[in-house]
């Protein structure tokens, strides 16, 4: 690929938020549109995820990529994997794009890159067979692989139990998921109370009744320290996982890799209960740190930021069309803030509408399709079965204040 | 022989349908999936050494398994360092551990 490629919309990223925006742009109209991804095949995320709906049929993410894959090839997009951006340059006319394949030309740009997660460097978190939750969900969902064949997971969030859950599903053995360690650096879970005052906020998503019942109520009353004083120190089963908030990960143990954890008892606000350590034999340990942002591109780009830490960290500066402060550059998905996969399809679907609107043809056409776009995201994002952070709404308004105020 | 970690039932995933094929790490002859990742591969075979780190020398492996870390870079015949998570398994592939990049400040060299 050595001379430079041309299009007039291309998105970086594959994902749910990528693929649904090019499907919906190109289903209208006749415009060339391009999508690359550095993954060997589409569909981001999506490709891990699995879970139970309320009625209790499973949602599954390898499905509704395979889905929405064919309805970019029916429409004639270019999708193509393997491809790397780093870096993007303004033109007057549009943007060039750096790739590891060679330059190509746009005119409009939409960045759809998604999430990265949070590492936390725990005593011995380099040796090989400590991974992230995400690679262990990869590893065991998309490859079908198991990471390892009994394992620990440290950090208590939202997507630590979903993705222990799908590890069980999987036959992977998990021995626990503890807390980290009270001495690392600025993490927002490493005690119990906390732990419990986020997990009481997953109303539909939390994994055991009471918490689902208990946790509005719990919320209100700030029951969460009585909670965390009763919380059994050997742990509860929750969706038949072993959940211990009375236990924090320690170190890790092994001279070429992962041999074995040491966890011990802490206390309600997170120390450790000396005398209490104890070493337990895994081949794996998954870190659950907590998703962020994956906005470099944006940073590279020139686009200001605001760190809002409702939806996981620094956000390009955007407005509810999705349009960056940047001439021509919209971004859609995570990048915009950590929510679930069917949030970052209907943004996806809601950045086509805004770059057809700005295109400029049939502009009286569009606009009711671009309202009804942003009502269908704010529709979606209230009825979502996981909530990464409370607050959504509120947080997302004062970037959109920052974009006017800024232009 | 240990247990293999490949998940050949899964419950609500299915089978997965790629064909067998054979590479090398090391100079081991192993077998993988065609188009699975080089990291994958490895892991199905027990294998998560996949380079040493640049000073100390502790061994490091795969740790986001979705290109952002870096971690997991493997030196593929042919093509220098690549992320062994994101490079797709070949027949014949030769991959060996992933050797030291240079360092700038103490302007070590070698590999
Ligand atoms: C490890 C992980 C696990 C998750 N698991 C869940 C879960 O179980 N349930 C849930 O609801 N949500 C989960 N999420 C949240 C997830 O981000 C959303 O569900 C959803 O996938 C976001 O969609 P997206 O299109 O914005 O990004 P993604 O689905 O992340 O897609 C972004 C794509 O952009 C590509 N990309 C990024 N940078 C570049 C570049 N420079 N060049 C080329 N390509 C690039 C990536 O390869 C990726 O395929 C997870 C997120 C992560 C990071």
């Amino acid at each position: 690929m050595s001379e430079v490629q041309q299009t007039d919309l291309l998105i970086v990223g594959a994902g749910p938020a990528g693929l649904s925006a090019a499907a919906t742009i190109s289903a209208d109209r006749d415009f060339r549109v391009m999508v690359i991804d550095e993954f060997p095949e589409p569909g981001g995320r999506l490709l891990g995820q699995f879970h139970e709906e309320r009625n209790h049929s499973w949602w599954i993410g390898k499905i509704v990529a395979a889905d929405l894959i064919i309805q970019n090839t029916l429409a004639g997009v270019m999708i193509q994997c393997g491809v790397s951006v780093y870096g993007l340059e303004l033109l007057p006319d549009g943007w060039r794009v750096l790739t590891s394949k060679g330059d190509i030309r746009t005119k409009y740009l939409l960045l759809a890159t998604g999430a990265a997660e949070v590492p936390m460097p725990i005593s011995g978190w380099t040796l090989p067979g400590v991974m992230s939750i995400g690679a262990a969900q990869v590893m065991a969902n998309v490859h079908q692989v198991k990471p390892g064949e009994r394992g620990y997971i440290v950090g208590v969030n939202v997507l630590s139990l979903a993705i222990a859950k799908e590890l069980v599903v999987a036959g992977i053995e998990i021995e626990g998921i503890a807390l980290p360690p009270d001495d690392l650096f600025a993490m927002e879970e490493t005690n119990p109370v906390a732990a419990i005052e986020l997990l009481t906020r997953l109303s539909d998503a939390a994994p055991a009744p009471w918490m689902r019942w208990g946790g509005k109520l719990a919320q209100k009353m700030k029951l969460s320290r009585l909670i965390a004083s009763c919380f059994p120190k050997k742990g509860v089963k929750v969706w038949d996982l072993p959940l211990q908030l009375r236990t924090a990960l320690v170190s890790i143990q092994g001279v070429d890799q992962v041999e074995s954890v040491i966890v011990a008892d802490v206390t309600r606000s997170g120390e450790i209960i000396e005398g209490s350590q104890r070493e337990i034999e895994v081949d794996f340990v998954a870190i659950a740190g907590g998703l962020y942002p994956l906005a470099e591109l944006a940073a590279l780009a020139g686009c200001p930021f605001l760190y809002v830490s409702e939806l996981g960290g620094n956000i390009p500066v955007h407005n509810e069309r999705l349009k960056t402060t940047l001439p021509n550059l919209y971004v859609a998905g995570n990048i915009t803030g950590v929510e679930g996969a069917q949030v970052a399809m209907a943004q996806g679907r809601l950045a086509a509408h805004s770059i057809s609107y700005d295109a400029g043809w049939f502009a009286c056409e569009e606009e009711p399709k671009l309202l009804d776009a942003i009502a269908e995201v704010k529709e979606v994002r209230r009825s979502a079965m996981i909530q990464f952070h409370p607050e959504i709404d509120s947080a997302r308004k004062r970037i959109y204040e920052l974009f006017e105020h800024w232009m | 022989m240990r247990k293999s970690l490949r998940i050949n039932h899964h419950p609500l995933l299915g089978e997965m349908d790629k064909k067998v094929i054979s590479f090398t790490y090391n100079g081991e002859k192993l077998q993988g999936l065609e188009g699975e990742p080089i990291a994958v591969a490895l892991l199905a075979n027990h294998i998560r050494i996949l380079r040493r780190h640049e000073e100390s020398g502790s061994a490091r492996g795969l740790y986001c398994g979705i290109g952002h870390c870096m971690e997991c870079r493997v030196e593929l015949l042919g093509k220098g360092q690549v992320r062994a998570c994101l490079t797709p398994l070949k027949e014949g592939m030769e991959i060996r551990e992933g050797s030291r990049l240079p360092n700038a400040i103490t302007g070590r060299v070698d590999s």
